[in-house]
């Protein structure tokens, strides 16, 4: 009993220093375990910072109401793909066909107006569900056959465009037809000042989009279900999780804010084309990948997408300003690619 | 002396193609009581832990429930019975906070139109139910209820899986190997734990191959052999040697 006894002041003693440790955690220690906390901090840090230097380098050119919000109008696409693709990287997948189902679902709101002749927002709704259709696909596949999303996910982009060229007969609907026929399909490329910022309401559909899917995402079950499902889905139908229906309604949603990115992108270049959005794949990934989203799933924030699509945005429009020749612009982001998963495994290591 | 056993299976069978797990194997557990289930690798205790807990469907054999027959399709459906296990892995996603990880699949929502509506989560709520679970145990050393799984020591992640299943289990808790990954000091705060469920009144069924540890905290030991319970030992009437040997087959059970 007495070896016991003493057996006990000495787990309470080494637990004594433990929390002593813990304590003295350095500067170091407490920017990594405030970045873990925060995922979305590093990319708002580099937004920030990118602003100012082109504000400083750039003046009132870069520094105004209507530049900043030119830099909103033309992320909103890749915004909107982004947010889509942030949810199926958050499950650990990864979603190759978004592009693809942007594309087909404008082709489809398009072609459904003006080959059937049916009312816009009926042609609007069925885009909608066919893009949310695809999704279903995809997510039946990665979670009842067990396939890997890559692969799912690359097959659905080649089947998806080419039934795209196939169906469209890789042909435009005019921006003028749509304007003075469906002027449904451009709304949200609609455009309203206040004060010399210009926003549309796909910029604004944007923003409440990412508003929303954070909200869910933090405040409901179902949000807390997608990062479990990402983290470890063995444990995560263990603890009670219906995995298949949360893969499945993952990919789902992604499908239908692909098409809602399809709707904005008639709105944004005007007409119909099955040729446009071609680099919504690999833009959305690195909007991902820099708003500090793990590609192994489960951490990130969808915050962190939306600054990470702003900052391509924000240089983009800084080096054009600044006369710089466009490959600086992909040269800069594949750095902030690849310091963007660097600092993800740095965060890693906390649990180590 | 006749008890009632709160669980109890008889005559389960399971195969694997050609491969037995369970050989007619019969089970009890009685309220209140720690019972260790010993047994050499590929004994079968997985399968019976697992045809008891829903995870598999036994080919024959009935499991009660406070004497109802029950037929688990699912570890869902045992759950719901009351019955909580605790698995090897834990089960636990490591990202998210030990609230996230209690409640996961069981969240509340918050009273009125924001729990309706917007289907949001009560967390103060669950952090209070959280936090109030794990002091019960003894294990407020975790200051942050909000804190990442993944920064939780191997015992304190044990600790928030066992403070889960004793917050939820309502009839039964099955540990599978508790102790399997930990450290003399950590594996002493779960046995602490263990006894502490246990004197919650809630009973236990403990799987472990870690013979001092199994001693120490079970009431009655189960010695799983070839897919059958070859006898139940009394640890103060026997000897961990004669557990070894039964376990292993170098010693036959008298009553047999």
């Amino acid at each position: 009993m007495t070896q016991s006894d003493s057996y006990e002041t000495a787990i309470n003693r080494v637990d004594k220093v433990a929390e002593f440790e813990r304590r003295k955690r350095g500067f170091v220690g407490t920017l990594q375990h405030l970045l873990h906390v925060n995922p979305a901090l590093v990319p708002l840090i580099v937004l920030v910072a990118s602003i100012v230097v082109f504000g400083l380098l750039l003046g009132s050119r870069f520094f105004s109401p209507f530049a900043l919000t030119l830099i909103l109008q033309q992320v909103q696409i890749v915004g909107i793909v982004a947010a889509a693709q942030s949810l199926v990287i958050l499950t650990a997948g990864i979603d190759l066909s978004v592009g693809a189902i942007a594309v087909i679902s404008s082709v489809i709101m398009g072609q459904f107006t003006f080959r059937y002749g049916l009312p816009p927002e009926i042609a609007v709704a069925c885009g909608l569900l066919f893009g949310t259709a695809i999704g279903c696909v995809n997510g039946w596949l990665v979670a009842v056959m067990k396939l890997p999303p890559f692969i799912v996910t690359l097959g659905m982009w080649q089947i998806v465009l080419a039934a795209n060229f196939l169906y469209s007969a890789n042909e435009t609907i005019r921006s003028q037809d749509i304007q003075a026929e469906a002027p449904l399909l451009q709304l949200l490329g609609a455009k309203f000042e206040i004060g010399g910022a210009v926003f549309t309401v796909g910029v604004i559909f944007m923003v409440l989009l990412v508003v929303g899917l954070a909200f869910v995402l933090r405040h409901t079950a179902w949000g807390r279900h997608v990062y479990a499902v990402g983290d470890d889905p063995e444990a995560a139908q263990l603890s009670g999780v219906n995995v298949r229906a949360t893969l499945i309604s993952v990919y789902a949603l992604a499908g239908l804010i692909c098409a809602f990115a399809g709707w904005a992108l008639i709105g944004r270049i005007g007409s119909v084309s099955p040729t446009s959005g071609q680099l919504l794949n690999i833009e959305s990934i690195t909007a991902v990948v820099i708003g500090g989203i793990s590609l192994f799933g489960g951490r990130g924030s969808i915050l962190g997408t939306f600054f990470g699509a702003l900052i391509v945005g924000v240089f983009t429009l800084g080096l054009r300003l600044l006369g710089a020749d466009a490959q600086w612009t992909y040269l800069l982001i594949g750095v902030l690619i690849i310091a963007a998963v660097a600092v993800d495994q740095w965060i890693r290591k906390v649990s180590a | 002396m006749t008890r009632q056993p709160i669980l109890s299976a008889t005559n389960l069978v399971k195969r694997y193609g050609r491969v037995t797990a369970l050989d007619h194997c019969d089970f009890e557990l009685f309220p209140g009581e720690i019972l260790a289930v010993i047994g050499d690798n590929g004994a079968g205790k997985s399968s019976l832990i697992k045809a008891i807990s829903g995870a598999v469907q036994p080919d024959e054999g009935e499991v009660f429930l406070e004497g109802k027959k029950v037929d688990f399709q699912s570890p869902m459906d045992a759950r719901a019975a009351g019955i909580e296990t605790v698995y090897q892995t834990l089960a636990m996603s490591p990202a998210l906070s030990i609230t996230d990880n209690m409640f996961m699949g069981r969240e509340i929502r918050k009273p009125g139109w924001r729990g309706k509506y917007l289907r949001m989560l009560d967390r103060s709520a669950m952090e209070k139910f959280a936090r109030q679970k794990l002091s019960d145990l003894g294990l407020m050393t975790i200051q942050n209820i909000n804190q990442a799984v993944e920064t939780l020591s191997g015992g304190q992640r044990q600790g928030v899986a066992v403070a889960r299943a004793a917050a939820f289990g309502s009839k039964v808790i099955i540990l599978d190997e508790p102790t399997a990954a930990l450290g003399v000091k950590e594996s002493r705060r779960v046995l602490e734990l263990i006894l502490d469920v246990r004197a919650r009144g809630i009973p236990i069924i403990l799987i472990s191959h870690n013979m001092p540890h199994v001693f120490e905290v079970a009431d009655r030991i189960h010695v799983h052999r070839l897919g059958k319970r070859l006898t139940v030992l009394d640890p103060k009437e026997h000897t961990m040697s004669d557990a070894v040997a039964y376990m292993t087959g170098a010693k036959e059970p008298v009553a047999a």
